[in-house]
């Protein structure tokens, strides 16, 4: 296993204290953290409130949240942050040079079963991001970089639960 | 004086131009450091790629770190900044399920947006997941929330918890984080992987 081949990616300790600086600036600027999932939620919730606003105003979940959050569930601060990741991804594989249409997955799985894995996955993941109040970026990064005892917690248990259960899944990855 | 929309130094749209600029560079970030491959991502449950371990814990020490420092030299009121709450319970069941969810799709949510963005499909099914997901959660909202609300235990911090310092805490962290850094480094090396 000598000749182990490398994308080229930045120093990881570099973009560790890149990151840690946007988490600081978001902090410094407006008082909060980084976050992901609650974009989704907030596209979701218009959604509902615009094309079902009946089942919207008779369900529990979408009245306490638009009670909680008056106005535009999409003028929020996650959706345009949300949309900059977007936007600052694509300028990155741009200039590195990654920009490519194609399913990623393991040489000896098929691009179908990598697909129907990746949706299960991102069903169970964003059920638990509404549980836990916020996925990895929005409840353990964030959460931990304000040392919030709720942060930590969601932290080890996303983690602890992926190693325990690695064993599993190795068929897919390795 | 920060947080700068707190003290209303700047406004609520300013506030969202901000979050723009904000997402660019953590989106620019993300994809610099890798976090746009799954491969590299799940790597770290397997040993052979550990960058998630050195850039999530690096990020979260500097932004510790930087907004004890802020304080110190009396440029940031923390108590305005926005601690998470903790519900015990919540924390503890959502955080599994998002573990099981992490390594059966290869991403978290922030990075599948991020892959999106360079043109990867799997991260474009994982988001549909999301979505999904975020649905039957908002739908049978009744039938979990309960556990949703169980064990409100208000907004309290690592340092108030254990009853010291919030720098002597910092400092824990971060031999804590170090050390991490060292295994990681030793298992790369112990578990090496071709890339595909």
């Amino acid at each position: 296993m000598s000749e182990v081949i490398k994308t080229k990616y930045l120093n990881p300790y570099v973009g560790g204290v890149l990151l840690g600086l946007v988490l600081l600036a978001a902090n410094f600027v407006s008082g909060r953290g980084l976050g992901a999932s609650g974009a989704i939620k907030s596209a979701v919730v218009t959604t509902v409130n615009t094309v079902m606003p009946s089942h919207a105003e008779n369900s529990a979940f979408y009245t306490e949240y638009n009670e909680s959050h008056p106005g535009n569930p999409m003028k929020s601060w996650l959706v345009f942050e949300m949309l900059g990741v977007l936007i600052g991804g694509f300028l990155s594989g741009a200039f590195a040079k990654r920009l490519k249409f194609k399913v990623e997955h393991f040489p000896k799985i098929t691009s179908k079963r990598r697909l129907m894995f990746a949706v299960l996955g991102g069903i169970l993941f964003g059920f638990g991001s509404q549980l836990g109040r916020g996925c990895t970026s929005g409840s353990a990064l964030s959460g931990m970089a304000v040392l919030s005892v709720g942060g930590f917690i969601t932290m080890a248990f996303i983690f602890g639960t992926a190693f325990v259960l690695a064993y599993f899944f190795r068929k897919n990855w390795i | 004086m920060a947080p700068l929309i707190v003290n209303e130094i700047i406004s609520p749209d300013t506030n969202l131009l901000i979050a723009l600029l904000i997402g660019i560079g953590f989106g620019f970030v993300l994809e610099s450091s890798g976090f746009s491959s799954s491969r590299k991502l799940a790597g770290m449950f397997y040993g052979y790629d550990t960058t998630v371990l050195k850039v999530f814990f690096t990020a979260a020490i500097t932004a510790m770190v930087g907004m004890l420092f802020f304080s110190l030299f009396g440029w940031m009121d923390l108590s305005y900044i926005y601690v998470n709450p903790t519900y015990l319970t919540s924390a503890m069941v959502g955080g599994t399920v998002m573990g099981v969810g992490f390594i059966v799709g290869g991403f978290c949510p922030g990075t599948a947006f991020c892959a999106l963005s360079i043109g990867k499909l799997d991260a474009l099914a994982f988001v549909g997941g999301l979505v999904l997901g975020i649905i039957i959660f908002t739908e049978g909202y009744p039938l979990w929330e309960d556990m949703y609300k169980a064990d409100f235990m208000g907004t309290p911090t690592m340092n108030e918890l254990l009853d010291i310092p919030r720098g002597v805490f910092a400092l824990g962290m971060i031999l804590v984080a170090f050390a991490m850094f060292w295994v990681g480094e030793w298992a790369e090396k112990k578990f090496p992987r071709e890339e595909y």
